[in-house]
């Protein structure tokens, strides 16, 4: 610890205070994930490991990293030209990064979905279709359309509309739109950057129980800067922070009854109680 | 500093708790007194000052309350939270204690005591002492001295058990030896008991302070420490 760094964030949270899970139970794993930009380390050496059918919330003050540890898992952080990935990102066992693999592919097996909704300007069917097409899936598109409007919960109010413009939605329409719209190429693992944001507070609580409904057939990852939230939908919770010299480390990771009950480091203690963040 | 409102509230909170710890104190020491000295205008006293109490315990509650609405406390400020309002139950259930006392020394009227009390004034010493201790433990937060005060409010527990053991003997060999005492003895023994309550209240926030400190529930006394039990 330093005076300008008073809760010590230049190290990262030790190897008991985070979560591991057997192979069995795995889907994605990060292992000493750094991220430069240019020039400038943005996360250093961040290792975990998401297992299948859970809500993992990625929490931390701002500027720690979380958004660029989560494009890591689908490498959405190859569409940023000065962006440098090391270490290995695994998805049911094999590389993400390894050169043979498509990037669109993998970021149709891990879906993503953003902050501000941002629909295609688009009908409502053809948003939902827009992944199985380009994608050639041997699918009935009028099927998969339906399916996944019903698991984003939307269907009920989109059923008689779907020529209707996906613009035409409400904010919260549209981001379950786009959740819709992730699902449709039919993914295991589905990242969500702080997806209720920019939603008033029944669209956030439509989201909050879809996100719990999807957990039951999907893996999400979600990074959230309300820790109302990540208690009431995560089962896991990893604690990201950045010192004075703005690197992003995992400080610690586990059930959320080990990070907002009884955390282990005080520096998530710190943050999880606001003192600092 | 972040929360510093938040962290002046919390300090409140427990003064708060401090301040009815006294209120607590003063009316089982009074309640003891009044039945020793025959002083049924104090044992009044004790019963009128309840209420204070009770006051007490809700402002708590709803000082409590408010913050949890306000702040959405987690992890240490959560615990702290729910361990104040737990210990304010548990004060508020001493006071009742007292007050019970003081309506047994009402009952008694102006009759004197079947026996001069010796062991209840020594188990209301150490049940005092062990609920200051207890208080004391409540707002340590540290982790070792808190461990080492709730071991010893254990050890005081035993104490006050086998002095109230030997109280209902005592008591229940006077009933025996004649069936006229039994009104008077149970008078006594309802007092015991009372005290051998707020013994076993004063271990109960003891418990509660270790919770607050550690996160984890532990049973305080018997023969293990707080250090193995965790």
């Amino acid at each position: 610890m330093t005076q300008t760094d008073p809760v010590g964030i230049t190290e990262a949270g030790l190897e008991e205070n985070i979560i591991k899970f057997t192979e069995e139970e795995l889907v994605v794993e990060a292992r000493d994930v750094s991220v430069t930009y240019g020039s400038k380390l943005a996360i250093e050496k961040v290792s975990m490991q998401v297992p299948r059918n859970s809500v993992v919330a990625l929490i931390g003050p701002s500027g720690c990293g979380k958004s660029t540890f989560i494009r890591c898992f689908n490498r959405m952080n190859d569409l940023i030209p000065s962006a440098r990935v090391t270490g290995e990102v695994t998805y049911n066992g094999t590389n993400v990064y390894a050169t043979d693999q498509d990037p669109t592919e993998i970021r149709f097996r891990i879906g993503m979905v953003f902050q501000r909704p941002n629909p295609f300007p688009k009908s409502i069917y053809d948003n939902v279709a827009f992944g199985p097409r380009i994608n050639g899936m041997d699918v009935d598109i009028d099927e998969v359309v339906e399916r996944s409007l019903r698991r984003a919960a939307l269907w009920d109010e989109v059923k008689d509309r779907l020529k209707d413009s996906g613009l035409s939605l409400s904010g919260g329409q549209q981001q379950r739109l786009c959740i819709a719209r992730a699902l449709a190429v039919d993914p295991e693992v589905v990242l969500m950057d702080e997806p209720a944001s920019a939603l008033d507070p029944i669209s956030t609580q439509a989201i909050e129980d879809l996100i719990t409904e999807l957990s039951s057939r999907y893996t999400i990852i979600i990074v959230t800067h309300n820790m109302q939230q990540a208690t009431r939908i995560a089962d896991y919770a990893a604690v990201l922070m950045a010192g004075e010299e703005r690197v992003g480390r995992l400080i610690e990771y586990g059930p959320n009854s080990q990070i907002f009950d009884t955390p282990r480091d005080h520096r998530t203690e710190a943050y999880v109680t606001g003192r600092i963040g | 500093m972040a929360r510093a409102e938040f962290d002046r509230d919390l300090a409140q909170l427990e003064s708060e708790i401090i301040l009815m710890g006294g209120l607590v104190e003063a009316a089982v020491i009074d309640a003891i007194a009044a039945l020793a000295q025959r002083d049924l205008d104090k044992s009044q006293r004790v019963i009128d000052a309840d209420d204070r109490i009770d006051d007490k315990e809700n402002e708590i509650e709803v000082e409590a309350i408010t913050l949890l609405r306000k702040e959405a406390p987690v992890a240490t400020d959560l615990r702290r939270i729910m361990a104040t309002l737990f210990v304010a139950s548990e004060l508020e259930r001493i006071g009742d204690y007292a007050e019970g006392i003081a309506k047994i020394s009402l009952l008694m009227g102006h009759e004197p005591p079947l026996k001069e009390l010796i062991d209840i004034p020594r188990m209301t010493d150490i049940a005092l002492s062990m609920l200051k201790k207890s208080i004391e433990a409540f707002t340590q937060h540290d982790v070792e001295p808190t461990k080492s005060i709730a071991d010893s409010i254990g050890s005081m527990d035993d104490e006050v058990d086998v002095l109230y053991n030997t109280v209902q003997a005592d008591l229940i060999e006077l009933m025996k030896q004649d069936a006229d005492n039994i009104e008077r003895a149970t008078y006594l023994l309802w007092a015991a008991h009372n005290i051998e309550r707020v013994a076993d209240r004063a271990t109960n926030i003891a418990e509660r302070a270790i919770y607050l400190v550690t996160g984890q529930s532990v049973s305080v006394g018997g023969s293990e420490t707080v250090s193995d039990a965790l």
